[in-house]
């Protein structure tokens, strides 16, 4: 059932940098299927955050094709890029990125209430995210009375919240303790049972190992793929 | 975004801000109602102006001797020397036109009241019993009653109430004999408390007949001649009536000024629009000031705010709906500020006629208008240069500020 969600070919991605280019991702190609659960790994300067950024629409190629769901994103406008990071990507950051004014139940409600839902249909689908993360006690609490842990599963019941097909996951456990990190990662898994493609960029073996397919990048080059689906 | 969602939104930033939303809103509530505040003060002034004037009655035609010129004026005086002056003939033949109901030669001084001792300055007028008649004037007690020839002289006086309280005690006033200058009249009437009218206080005067003033003063020329018209429509002519007959009378020189209270009136509404018009631009410096710290405010929100702009972009806002959510910031301010500023412009306006000036008009409903919009629209511009900048931030360069 590997239909391609996303499909790169010769993916480039060229910064400049006062009078030096830098080639963050050099000639990328990558099939990922949907339902995949990746890890994504190697060493800082490696372009593995430039790939997550490119395949959540926040950066776009230097050269080469970015297929998504079969459509080309280098068509797309701002505002349908836009309308797909709301509704088809999820994010998960390592630094959680929630709005500290906000509850965790507003927090969750944020891309629902962007994308203009009606406020009774909200309330269900966030008390469902937040209850899948395991926070339906929390949903009242502002993010600097939850703990590291209980912040970035209110994250990433924000990224799920609106069901989307793609969840990345920037270093998600990067600022967690061991235990926390191992509850956000089994949170993660769930979703991927559910048939989320879910991509992790990680330092961490641990995360890596639980992969199903496991990447690793080098120089901007996609050095080891263990299970290129075909 | 919904509405109500765009609203909760940004009243959630405001509140977050507190201090900072708090003085902004004040500096805006401070313009706004200095706005009103100084209309109501502008129009209670004018106000005051236009009924001291209508006491007057609204069909008096003045006349003054001596040309006022807006050119050549020095020129005149440097040729002329004195001015021709203007008798109680002149006044007389001014009765002769059939609009005319009456005519009151005046004459104006200043003069020693002296009784049993006791001795005032005192301003003193000359006129006959057509003055009473023009101007309104009430007596409290006894009549001026003079010679019908004007130029005639008959020592009898009316004096003011606080006049006639200073120098007679409680005793009987109405026919004493007084001393002005150094002559004697008998009292023959009191005005009648209250009465003021051109800045005049008629508690303080003393009024005796036009000829025995003019002796008084030892001049033969009258301070004014006031005419009063049967019809308003008749203003104009009997106007040219005047400066016609004046001129013949003068030789043929047109030395006189003839002043119609519609022309006083419209120019007092000259001076007193400008000043309003002054005083709205200088709420209105008070009200850009309040927009330049409103753009201030907001240019510091967005660079605080990079982290959540990007977050919005990542989760699917696009430029315009984060340009809208700052822009609802900027307008919330000011409407609260211009809503505060309105209150606070009744608020001053009930205490200083509570406290001091109870005849302080009502804030004019198009100022409060006007000032309420002002407010408005410079929070809408302040507000667009810092939507554009949030609405422009890369969500990647963005999230990249921790």
């Amino acid at each position: 059932m590997n239909s391609g969600l996303i499909e790169l070919q010769k993916l480039c991605r060229i910064f400049e940098v006062g009078d030096e280019r830098v080639h963050a991702l050099r000639d990328v190609d990558l099939h990922i299927g949907a339902g995949e659960y990746l890890s994504l790994m190697g060493p800082s300067g490696s372009g593995k955050s430039t790939l997550l950024n490119i395949l959540g629409l926040l950066d776009r190629p230097s050269s080469g094709t970015y297929l998504l769901n079969g459509r080309d994103t280098a068509a797309m406008n701002q505002a349908q890029l836009a309308r797909y990071r709301g509704d088809t990507i999820g994010f998960v950051f390592q630094f959680f990125q929630l709005v500290p004014r906000l509850t965790a139940f507003e927090n969750v409600e944020l891309p629902l209430m962007l994308a203009g839902e009606p406020v009774a249909a909200r309330r269900e689908k966030v008390t469902h995210a937040l209850t899948v993360a395991g926070l339906s006690d929390r949903m009242r609490h502002r993010p600097s009375q939850l703990s590291g842990g209980q912040r970035q599963r209110v994250a990433i019941a924000r990224a799920t919240v609106t069901r989307p097909r793609l969840l990345l996951a920037d270093e998600p456990t990067g600022n967690l303790d061991s235990a926390s990190g191992r509850g956000v990662i089994e949170i993660l898994e769930s979703l991927n049972q559910d048939g989320m493609t879910v991509i992790v960029v990680t330092h961490d073996p641990d995360v890596d190992q639980r992969a199903t397919r496991r990447l690793r990048m080098v120089d901007g080059r996609i050095d080891t793929d263990t299970g290129a689906s075909s | 975004m919904r509405w109500m969602d765009l609203a909760r939104f940004s009243l959630a930033a405001i509140s977050r801000a507190r201090v900072r939303s708090l003085l902004l809103i004040g500096t805006v509530a401070i313009g706004s109602a200095a706005m009103v505040v100084l209309t109501a003060v502008g129009d209670s002034a004018k106000d005051y102006v236009v009924e001291q004037f209508a006491v007057l009655g609204s069909q008096l035609v003045m006349v003054f001797p001596g040309k006022s010129e807006t050119a050549g004026g020095a020129l005149n005086a440097s040729f002329g020397g004195t001015v021709r002056p203007l008798t109680l003939d002149d006044a007389a033949a001014l009765t002769r036109h059939h609009q005319v109901i009456a005519v009151a030669p005046v004459v104006m001084g200043a003069a020693g009241v002296q009784y049993a001792g006791l001795e005032r300055e005192a301003p003193v007028l000359g006129g006959t019993p057509e003055l009473l008649q023009i101007r309104r004037w009430k007596l409290a007690a006894g009549q001026f009653s003079t010679d019908a020839d004007w130029d005639k002289a008959t020592p009898v006086c009316v004096v003011g109430d606080k006049l006639a309280r200073e120098l007679f005690g409680s005793g009987q006033v109405v026919g004493q004999w007084l001393r002005i200058g150094d002559s004697r009249f008998r009292v023959a009437g009191v005005f009648a408390a209250g009465g003021r009218s051109l800045g005049m206080d008629l508690e303080d005067l003393v009024l005796i007949p036009v000829a025995d003033a003019l002796r008084l003063f030892d001049t033969e020329s009258l301070f004014q001649i006031l005419l009063e018209v049967a019809d308003r429509e008749d203003l104009a002519a009997v106007e040219r009536f005047a400066l016609a007959t004046l001129r013949e009378r003068h030789r043929g020189e047109e030395d006189v000024t003839v002043v119609t209270q519609d022309a006083l009136l419209g120019s007092f509404d000259q001076l007193f629009n400008a000043l309003n018009a002054g005083v709205l631009v200088i709420a209105g410096v008070s009200l850009a000031v309040a927009g330049v710290l409103i753009m201030n405010v907001m240019l510091i929100a967005v660079s605080q705010r990079t982290a959540e702009i990007g977050l919005l972009k990542a989760i699917g806002a696009t430029g315009p709906l984060i340009a809208r959510v700052f822009f609802a910031e900027a307008i919330l301010l000011s409407a609260a500020g211009a809503l505060l500023g309105l209150l606070l412009a009744q608020l001053l306006c009930f205490s200083v006629r509570t406290f001091w000036y109870p005849e302080l008009a009502a804030a004019p409903g198009w100022a409060m208008l006007t000032a309420a919009g002002v407010a408005m629209t410079t929070g809408m511009i302040s507000g667009l240069i810092p939507a554009r900048r949030a609405a422009r931030l890369e969500p990647l360069a963005a999230l990249g500020q921790h």
